[in-house]
């Protein structure tokens, strides 16, 4: 099977506190996975899950503390910058803070050509400039000598990724894209991914907490918590029976645009944060209904069921 | 059916700034007519800018300037009477906040005072409402309220900051209902929490209702939110309310061509099928389209709609629309 980005036994520990009473926490704990050509893989978890700091790291603003990315069967070494971004673009999540508001939208397309040698010259420019606005659904017509407050977040998101689409990227790191976009525009964003996708090829790391774009868009997920992968495999099968019951609790939350089935069931929250970061054995343990002994002792490996990798005892043949 | 508690009559209230001498009036709440009952959760749907937050304010009756009201009134019914609240002096409606109304703004995980405790807030909240009681006493109120609310004690020791981003909103909710008001206003408590957090926050707000018995107007523009909450819920477009209907309505046949799109670009599970957008982009409140402000992203608009903005029609009970489709062809 071809693997177009692969991660392995990622891992990244940020220290909190002065030099006296520090705190290791294991942000991204032994993360692995991969990403196929043309295919949306979603990264889902709450936030500090550390969701974030994978996309970082990817996209190369930090360094892992241990672990291995290969993007087309070759290894980040130190020089990646420009072979590594022509392949892997990035989309941020708040439209309105990417773009500078007293700049012009257009000079970040110029901008791009200009440090990728994309063009020869200005009508060069502009016509790629042009293609691409054309597949996110505008022109350059449209475009053109505007600044940023003259557009709303769904359209400015979509300038976002045409800014991407310029180098002809094969994956699209997207971390919450629809986050801040109005949830009436929201699709139109969404359903661009899924355009790309089918038409051109292209793979997207979709990042989101939204767990309904999520089923919606993509084709694998994987649900972290606490820096771990918990439960990993095709959609379809980890939202519609999810077997971790960390999963099952996301899963519950999510309020069904139904007012026909509400929440009847009470749940409690967690203790802080770091709590959780520092626990031994499983980090869900303390909230579980159906925490063992051994949950509280030792992390749990891997285990497949039913082509969906679980990381819970209750799954363990015992 | 529960009377009325809470009732707007053509209400008008428009931002008016004066840029280097040019006048911009943004209608931010243009002619809105509601009427909210006791006992229910009313919910008010719309996208970002389309003035849910600006109605609140005025439902408060906090206008301050650049906001302006421009026209009609705000009742709120208080031992049978109703009363004009913009007839008030500024002291009468002081005495109404918390007691009689009160309000959760938007971000109000950033209200607590960051270097006091929490439990100096709920003194200093208490002395100022609560007459001829000693500080114990007090702190004896404040921890029975937090321990019925089923938070924990440790709060009350603890500084903001100390406390994630749930428990501070579920902090300024308990603070919000600590005097059993009427009314509870809280405007998009839920956006920018995790979804477990989110229900969290969602079951406190349903607890204190249903403890109190008293009127919640929740204002969100998460349809799942709403969907799960709202007994009526009223939907929000460039300063109007056009459609008005219990949420089994709003989400079971929706009317008006806007709610329609809404609805039907939520994602569900179980279903991969194509979901669109609403076409466009949100009208400008400084410049709003003629007559209906829909009509530019309305596939079915009509030469009236460009020129008249429809009234409300009630096609099926109690499912108030202001369309022209709806309308006597």
């Amino acid at each position: 099977m071809e693997k177009l980005l692969e991660v392995e036994h990622l891992t990244k520990v940020f220290t909190l506190g002065s030099l006296l009473s520090r705190i290791r926490i294991r942000a991204v704990d032994d993360v692995s996975f991969y990403i196929r050509p043309a295919e949306i893989f979603t990264l889902a978890g709450e936030s500090g899950c550390g969701k974030t700091t994978i996309a970082r790291i990817i996209l190369g603003f930090e360094e892992p503390t241990a672990g291995t990315i290969t993007y087309s069967g070759k290894r980040d070494a130190k020089n990646k910058k420009v072979w590594f971004t022509e392949g892997i673009q990035a989309i941020f999540q708040d439209p309105f803070g990417t773009f500078n508001p007293l700049r012009m939208v257009e000079r970040y397309f110029f901008e791009t050509i200009r440090n990728y040698r994309l063009a020869r010259n200005q009508e060069e420019a502009i016509r790629l400039i042009d293609e691409k606005l054309k597949a996110v659904g505008l022109s350059y017509e449209e475009v053109s000598c505007k600044y940023p407050s003259e557009f709303s977040g769904g359209q400015l998101q979509r300038i976002s990724i045409a800014r991407a689409l310029l180098t002809d990227p094969k994956l699209l790191v997207a971390d919450e894209p629809v986050s801040m976009v109005d949830a009436s525009l929201r699709m139109s964003v969404v359903n661009l991914f899924k355009k790309l996708k089918e038409e051109m090829g292209v793979s997207v790391l979709y990042i989101t907490h939204d767990l309904a774009t999520a089923y919606y868009v993509s084709d694998r997920i994987a649900i972290m918590f606490r820096g771990n992968i918990v439960e990993m495999g095709p959609v379809e099968k980890v939202l519609i029976r999810p077997l971790h019951p960390y999963t099952r609790l996301l899963r519950e939350s999510i309020p069904e645009a139904d007012p026909r089935q509400r929440w009847d069931k009470k749940i409690t929250l967690t203790e802080t944060e770091y709590q959780e970061y520092l626990r031994v054995g499983c980090k869900f343990a303390g909230r579980c209904p159906d925490v063992m002994e051994i949950c509280r002792k030792e992390m749990p490996g891997y285990v497949e069921v039913d082509g969906v990798l679980v990381r819970c005892y209750k799954y363990f043949p015992s | 059916m529960n009377g009325t508690i809470l009732r707007t009559e053509q209400l008008q209230a428009f931002y008016v700034l004066d840029i280097f001498g040019t006048r911009k009036v943004i209608k931010a709440v243009n002619g809105v007519n509601l009427e909210i009952r006791e006992n229910e959760v009313y919910g008010i749907a719309g996208e970002s800018g389309c003035g849910k937050s600006t109605l609140l304010k005025a439902l408060y009756g906090a206008i301050d300037p650049p906001l302006r009201l421009m026209g009609g009134k705000v009742y709120y019914r208080i031992n049978g009477k109703d009363v004009d609240i913009f007839s008030l002096r500024p002291d009468e409606i002081k005495g109404l906040r918390w007691e009689y109304i009160s309000y959760v703004p938007q971000g109000s995980m950033s209200v607590l005072n960051p270097v006091i405790k929490v439990k100096e807030t709920y003194r200093d909240f208490l002395e100022s409402h609560v007459r001829g009681k000693t500080k114990d006493e007090i702190f004896e109120i404040a921890k029975e309220h937090i321990r019925a609310l089923g938070l924990p004690l440790t709060v009350l020791e603890a500084y903001p900051h100390q406390l994630s981003g749930g428990m501070r909103q579920r902090v300024t909710i308990a603070l919000a209902a600590l005097l059993k008001p009427r009314i509870i206003i809280a405007d998009e408590p839920t956006t920018a929490l995790d979804v477990v957090v989110q229900r969290g926050v969602i079951q406190l707000l349903k607890g204190i209702q249903e403890n109190l018995g008293n009127t919640i107007i929740l204002v969100t523009h998460d349809m799942g939110v709403q969907a799960n909450v709202a007994d009526r819920i009223g939907i929000m477009y460039a300063g109007q309310i056009v459609e008005e209907a219990t949420a089994g309505e709003i989400f079971g046949n929706p009317l008006h061509p806007y709610t329609r799109y809404l609805i039907n670009s939520l994602p569900r599970f179980g279903d991969k099928g194509m979901r669109e957008s609403v076409p466009g982009s949100p009208p400008s409140l400084a410049n709003p389209p003629s007559g209906c402000p829909f009509h530019p992203r309305c596939p079915y608009a009509y030469q009236i709609c460009t020129e008249r903005m429809p009234d409300f029609f009630e096609p099926v009970a109690y499912h108030k629309v202001a369309c022209w489709l709806m309308g006597e062809s």
